[in-house]
């Protein structure tokens, strides 16, 4: 048992129940995956949370940088005719 | 539907009592674990199989009151069964008494406990006892999540370094004698010649533990240890000293303030 530095870090989806997509829960450290797999069962689906669990190892997730963070997403602001809200819904359509 | 024996009842109590106390004592030993697990995953991971074990021992030795006290609510509670006796009066297996050691003597006798209990939960699902069986129906899937996790750490404490692999195998040394004792049914006679479709003869079950044990013994190349001593007794009140100490702290709290509740 060397420790935490000895174990990957993995990320955790919980699928809550068919039909809904997964979720990022969280995070934890095991060995390898299956053991990723019991622990996240354990740490994050105690209360009956979830009906199918992911683990992703955080080293394979590329992630978008803090200091790109204007040029990704600023220009994405001002655009507001990118949100559906010009269209009139017609009377009678309830799942939209 | 008749109404039972005596001889019948006081056999069943006792057999209850000994599948209860199993589940109470392993429950506290694996709880002992909880701030002092290698990490804090697998302090969760004890602490559930603990819950898990505590909730089979709240049922069995609530039952087991009922039982002895002729309906519900009229005999000892599970508190005063767990909290109020004293050693001789518990018939767990001596297994679960072992002490945790380091991890690998833990996993160890969770290895061997769990999948004696899978076999047991499995064949009770058949078991002429309502209560048994209903037990047993959700018993059987937490256990079988224990006996999969014991296995997980055997696999890669056995087959991992060097020096897992020597704490893996010495710990199957310390635990390997206390098999025996579970599968002997000379301490559970009585409780299977008054209980015929009720209680199970722990014997039945060694072939299916060992088929799965062995394979995993040997997956993990470790070597199947051939004690030359074993325990027996647990089932009679007879015990190893380590109990005596698991009871004093198990049960300070409550005798030194008797009916004490959050």
């Amino acid at each position: 048992m060397s420790g935490q530095r000895g174990w990957p870090l993995w990320e955790v989806f919980v699928r809550a129940r068919r039909g809904l997509s997964h979720q990022h829960v969280g995070s934890l450290h095991a060995p390898d995956a299956a053991m990723a797999l019991r622990n996240a069962r354990d740490v994050y689906t105690r209360r009956g949370e979830g009906v199918s669990i992911w683990v992703v190892p955080a080293s394979a997730i590329a992630a978008s940088s803090p200091d790109e963070k204007d040029a990704f997403f600023d220009p994405a602001l001002d655009k507001a005719y990118r949100h559906p809200t010009f269209y009139d819904v017609p009377e009678g359509v309830s799942h939209l | 539907m008749t109404a039972p024996t005596t001889r019948t009842s006081a056999a069943l109590v006792d057999y209850v009592t000994g599948l209860g106390d199993d589940a109470l004592v392993l429950s506290h030993r694996l709880a002992e674990w909880i701030t002092r697990a290698p990490q804090l995953e697998e302090d969760i991971a004890l602490a559930n199989i603990s819950l898990d074990l505590l909730g089979q021992a709240r049922t069995l030795l609530g039952y087991a009151g009922e039982l002895e006290g002729g309906g519900a609510g009229t005999g000892r509670s599970e508190d005063d069964l767990a909290y109020l006796r004293d050693e001789r009066e518990f018939r767990n297996l001596q297994i679960v008494e072992i002490g945790n050691g380091d991890f690998a003597v833990t996993i160890a006798r969770q290895l061997i406990f769990s999948a004696y209990q899978f076999e047991l939960y499995s064949a009770l699902l058949g078991s002429a006892d309502e209560t048994l069986a209903g037990l047993a129906a959700k018993a059987v899937k937490e256990v079988a999540y224990h006996r999969d996790h014991a296995t997980q750490w055997t696999l890669r404490l056995g087959d991992g370094t060097e020096l897992s692999h020597r704490r893996m195998q010495a710990a199957l040394a310390s635990t390997w004698p206390y098999i025996e004792e579970i599968f002997d049914p000379a301490d559970v006679a009585d409780a299977l010649a008054a209980l015929p479709g009720i209680a199970v003869d722990p014997a039945t079950l060694r072939p299916a533990w060992a088929a799965y044990v062995r394979p995993v013994l040997a997956q993990a190349t470790l070597t199947e240890p051939r004690p030359n001593r074993r325990t027996r007794g647990g089932r009679r009140g007879l015990h190893t000293e380590r109990l005596g100490h698991l009871l004093a702290t198990m049960q300070s709290l409550h005798r030194a303030h008797p009916g004490a509740s959050w």
